[in-house]
């Protein structure tokens, strides 16, 4: 199926670098603790670059490939609209600006780091962030559809990563591939069954018995 | 703070690697970056740790950068842009090429497949990310105490996660952490 050109008419004109620089140093400025909502605000509501949907399949694009998902959907929008410039605009705009803004933060730290209370104070930000990042996982993990597989990666993650600290790059070695395998193999399976529930008269036999994809494919529902 | 350029050299080919690596994103390479500074090498303290990441997460701007802070702690300047250009670098030329290339078929079946195939990988790390913070603090029942309860307050409240953040600096000035 061919992809509909997006109507542009209803959007905005394309950005330019410079602009799309200035606006993506504002959206980097104003997010506290998480950029994403202000960068939807500012491309889907204020400068109507892009509309939901588009920004949707952008983000989830984002978030498939690695590396920061906010950084990634600036990077894919500066090229859509402006080239390699846009692009690297798009990326100093929300990454190099703040990055200012931190640094001075640090050196404000550092010149103060022998004060009791300043150490007390970084302390209990931590923990609070500590139980940011935690309960981030325990929604996100709320908003998945239970699975033996998907309990079997995310526990394994877990343990070997934060409980036992092993290096990241054996685990995720073992780990990305098997997710990925186990994943294929159970909506590959799904799709037979459905296959066969919509057409179970039809020749072409399947690859196992009937019986037996049956019997695999109960528990995971 | 060590200016020497192997440090350096080393510091920037393994967040080189961990930027392959950060599906879902930098956070939840945290506990490599803490294994790999504070265990393996010991370039930075625990406390050096967990101060940078708090000084990150009050500050405005993208989560990824306490990576800045850490190349920073360990090499000035340099240190800083080294690490953002490692963190940064290869996963912005996989999205740039990504764009460029496959941007043009949104039907494909594989993202959505590699979404849901790393889901839980992604969650896991998350807590793990979460999980080695709150041990970089001191270990004392009061400091699990508010990261029990900020778990509590953002799973049952609608409060603004940086508020917490704001009550967390106030607890610890009064010195309850």
């Amino acid at each position: 199926m061919p992809v509909p050109p997006p109507p542009r008419a209803a959007l905005a004109p394309l950005p330019t670098p410079r602009h799309l620089f200035i606006e993506f140093a504002r959206m980097g400025l104003s997010g506290f603790g998480g950029v994403l909502p202000f960068v939807r605000r500012a491309v889907v509501e204020r400068n109507r670059w892009l509309d939901d949907r588009e920004f949707v399949e952008l983000l989830s694009m984002g978030q498939v490939l690695p590396g920061p998902n906010v950084i990634n959907v600036a990077l894919m929008m500066g090229l859509r609209f402006a080239g390699l410039r846009g692009a690297l605009a798009a990326f100093a705009g929300l990454v190099m600006v703040p990055m200012v803004v931190v640094l001075s933060a640090m050196l404000l730290y550092e010149h103060y780091r022998d004060v009791a209370a300043v150490q007390r104070m970084l302390a209990g930000m931590t923990a609070v962030s500590a139980g940011l990042m935690l309960s981030t996982g325990f929604r996100l993990a709320q908003s998945q559809s239970p699975t033996v597989r998907g309990l079997l990666v995310g526990v394994a993650a877990f343990a070997a990563i934060g409980l036992l600290r092993w290096p990241l790059v054996p685990v995720m070695a073992v780990l990305v591939p098997l997710g990925l395998l186990l994943e294929w193999r159970a909506e590959g399976q799904a799709l037979r069954l459905a296959a066969e529930a919509a057409a179970p008269q039809d020749p072409p036999a399947p690859a196992q018995p009937p019986g037996t994809d049956g019997a695999a494919g109960e528990p995971r529902a | 703070m060590n200016h020497h350029p192997t440090v350096l050299g080393s510091f920037f080919t393994h967040f080189l690697l961990l930027s392959f690596l950060s599906i879902g994103g930098a956070a939840t390479t945290i506990p490599d970056m803490h294994r790999f500074l504070v265990e393996a090498h010991g370039w930075m303290s625990d406390a050096q740790f967990s101060a940078m990441y708090a000084i990150s997460q009050a500050s405005p701007g993208p989560n990824v950068l306490f990576v800045a802070l850490f190349g920073w702690q360990i090499g000035g300047p340099a240190g800083a842009i080294a690490g953002m250009i490692a963190i940064c670098g290869p996963s912005s030329l996989i999205a740039l090429g990504f764009e460029y290339f496959a941007g043009r078929a949104p039907q494909a079946r594989w993202p959505g497949l590699i979404r849901r195939g790393l889901a839980t990988l992604t969650i896991g790390l998350l807590c793990s990310s979460g999980w080695v913070l709150a041990a970089s603090v001191d270990h004392r029942w009061s400091a699990v105490a508010v990261t029990l309860l900020t778990i509590f307050l953002m799973l049952k409240t609608r409060v603004h996660p940086l508020m917490l953040v704001a009550l967390g600096a106030g607890a610890g000035l009064l010195g309850l952490v």
